[in-house]
């Protein structure tokens, strides 16, 4: 049942000793994170527990207070910008809202980025764009549709395809499947699934949805007190005797989901 | 990882012997840009066709779809066989997944965006009779709320209406005395040098007064408040409308237009004229300091002749423009608030169309007012 850690993999990220905190408050102390390639890690923890600031450090949008997080292999703090630059096309990342542009169309949404870093023409920019809408499992025609027409589940499927864009070996979802109906975010999950098989992506994620960590994660790691307090798959996660992860599970929503009726769809 | 980029190959298509085409280097987004330029150096033969893609040494989504492209477009010219060797098994899972992907998908259609002349004109005129119909339907909405208020003077919100006249007059006040003040002093420098060439220094205070208190304090004002305080009408309602906060209101039972419109009509009614008076005030001070400075012309003496040729009718006659330009500029900020559709972008350009829209407005109201009041000769 356990995915067993596996030697030879290298990790993708590695946080060592993290600090964070803004102003006063301090989000993490201590935290240490290893990510392997190729494995879907899950980021659960209470509200409050730093798991959206986590991700948001490691992909460069917020500073850390001290601390090492290697992405890649190459160290991000204090990073020169054009290494920040060169670092920021190799992984996607899907906002919880979408965070499409409002002004552009679906298709434009993902032919911004793709300008921005190759040297493409037009004309195949805009192919790679309607692949991209195609692997992220929307019909074509939703392209030259506005943000604003597509119900949550096309736009979190659309905000996905800008995040592929570039084609990523390592993709960043912050609740993906936040606010969907179960069937979309089942079919969302699937979508996960399916994209890390067959790309060999790495996904790192923030997720609420119980459904999605039996369903889809390899690795999870639970926040709390300011730090990693386990990093296991969500079988043994279940059965570990700390309090704050027996609370998080041991809900009235937590407690129907237990290993023994819930396993691994695959 | 430095060495690497420095071996890093491009996705190349070469030919090395007559049938045999070999396919190499990294057909990844980061190496494709110069396939086209092979692709067009290639003559293609007429018969069947061998890809050789083991020298392939990584392969993306992107890379896939232009090795899907290029074997559909040599079937499609040759209408010959053309088979893929020596692929890897892990890049031959890809290309189906691709493949799959985009048959399931669909094609898009390109609907063609470019219309003619004459529909973009019809179309444009559509567009403007409906935004014409639009906003009166949104002044008939105000009036029957209006109207409904003066029935039941006790459901008006109050503290609204005092928090309103709070923003958009007495914060005013610093930006309309800056302005009114250099405007007094430009029009009496100007005008000034010219009344001196002819000895009719005192002449200034008819000048100064009546361009102010006519037609100068009440525009300028208006024009300054259209910016400040309509396009923060739009924004405000716009952003509400794009975060369903207007819909609340709705669902809560609290009419929109009661809460979000009136007091900020009533409000601006209130307020403008009473900074206009302000602007009277300072712009005539400014002047009284350029006609000492320029044409020693004494306070006291200005203020002497002030109340001789100013009439209360010109007086009147700029408040009156400014409870016009007060409720032209409300309306037009508040509609444009409500016609926000989506998101940011849409805030934007309904924000630049208020501003836009109520100082045309403004000026045009100025004009009809000349118009009017030189007709009946006041």
């Amino acid at each position: 049942m356990s995915v067993p850690v596996d030697p030879t993999r290298p990790f993708i990220i590695s946080v060592n000793n993290l600090h964070t905190g803004f102003g006063e408050i301090s989000v993490h102390e201590k935290l240490d994170l290893n990510i392997q390639k190729g494995k879907v890690v899950a980021l659960i923890g209470g509200s409050g527990s730093g798991k959206t600031t986590l991700l948001r450090t490691i992909i460069m949008l917020v500073q850390p207070v001290a601390g090492s997080i290697r992405l890649f292999g190459q160290e991000i703090v204090g990073i020169s910008d054009t290494d920040a630059f060169n670092l920021r096309r190799r992984f996607g990342m899907l906002f919880q809202h979408g965070a499409l542009f409002s002004s552009l169309t679906v298709r434009e949404n993902i032919v911004l980025p793709l300008r921005e870093h190759t040297l493409l023409s037009s004309h195949q920019i805009i192919e790679i764009a309607d692949l991209k809408i195609a692997l992220a499992g929307l019909p074509a025609d939703v392209g030259d549709k506005w943000p604003r027409e597509l119900s949550g589940g096309m736009l979190k499927r659309a905000a996905l395809a800008r995040a592929l864009a570039l084609d990523p070996k390592l993709l960043f979802l912050d609740e993906p499947t936040a606010g969907l109906d179960p069937v979309s975010a089942g079919a969302f999950d699937e979508l996960i699934i399916q994209l890390k098989e067959s790309l060999g992506l790495t996904v790192v994620m923030v997720t609420h949805d119980l459904d999605t960590l039996w369903q889809v994660t390899d690795m999870v790691a639970f926040l709390a007190e300011r730090r990693v307090i386990c990093y296991a798959p969500i079988q043994e996660l279940v059965k570990i005797e700390h309090p704050l992860v027996q609370d998080y599970f041991k809900g009235p929503r937590g407690r129907g989901l237990t290993a023994e009726n819930r396993p691994r769809a695959e | 990882m430095g060495a690497k980029i420095t071996e890093f190959e491009c996705a190349t298509i070469r030919l090395d012997s007559k049938q045999y085409h070999y396919c190499s280097g990294n057909w990844t987004i980061g190496g494709i840009d110069r396939l086209d330029l092979y692709l067009k150096s290639i003559e293609w033969p007429s018969g069947p066709l061998n890809l050789d893609c083991s020298r392939i040494s990584a392969i993306d989504t992107t890379g896939a779809l232009f090795l899907l492209n290029l074997v559909t477009e040599l079937r499609r010219r040759n209408s010959t066989f053309v088979c893929l060797i020596g692929l890897r098994s892990e890049y031959h899972t890809l290309l189906e997944f691709v493949e799959e992907r985009c048959r399931v998908s669909g094609s898009p259609k390109r609907t063609p965006t470019s219309s003619g002349l004459l529909e973009k004109f019809g179309r444009k005129i559509i567009f403007h009779l409906n935004s014409c119909l639009a906003f009166l339907t949104f002044v008939g909405k105000i009036t029957s709320a209006l109207s409904f208020l003066m029935l039941h003077p006790k459901q008006f919100r109050w503290s609204e209406l005092l928090s309103n006249i709070e923003t958009a007059g007495v914060y005013a006040l610093p930006m309309i005395a800056m302005l009114s003040f250099m405007m007094g002093v430009v029009i009496a420098y100007q005008g000034g040098q010219q009344l001196y060439i002819y000895g009719a220094n005192i002449f200034i205070v008819e000048l100064i007064s009546l361009t102010m208190l006519r037609e100068l304090a009440p525009l300028i004002t208006a024009i300054s408040v259209a910016g400040r305080t309509g396009s923060a009408y739009t924004a405000q309602i716009g952003t509400m409308h794009v975060t369903e906060e207007v819909d609340a209101l709705c669902t809560i039972g609290i009419p929109p237009i009661d809460l979000l419109v009136l007091p900020k009509l009533l409000a601006l009614t209130v307020s403008l004229p009473l900074l206009t008076v302000f602007a009277d005030a300072i712009s005539v001070f400014g002047g009284m300091v350029m006609a000492k400075i320029l044409l020693s012309v004494n306070f006291s003496d200005f203020l002497e002749r002030l109340p001789k040729v100013v009439t209360l009718t010109s007086f009147l006659l700029g408040l009156e423009k400014a409870l016009v330009f007060a409720v032209i500029i409300s309306l037009v900020g508040c509609y444009q608030g409500f016609q926000v559709r989506g998101g940011a972008d849409s805030v934007g350009r309904q924000t630049t169309l208020s501003v836009v829209q109520s100082i045309f407005l403004v000026v045009a109201a100025d004009a009809l007012f000349s118009v009017i009041v030189g007709g009946a000769g006041l």
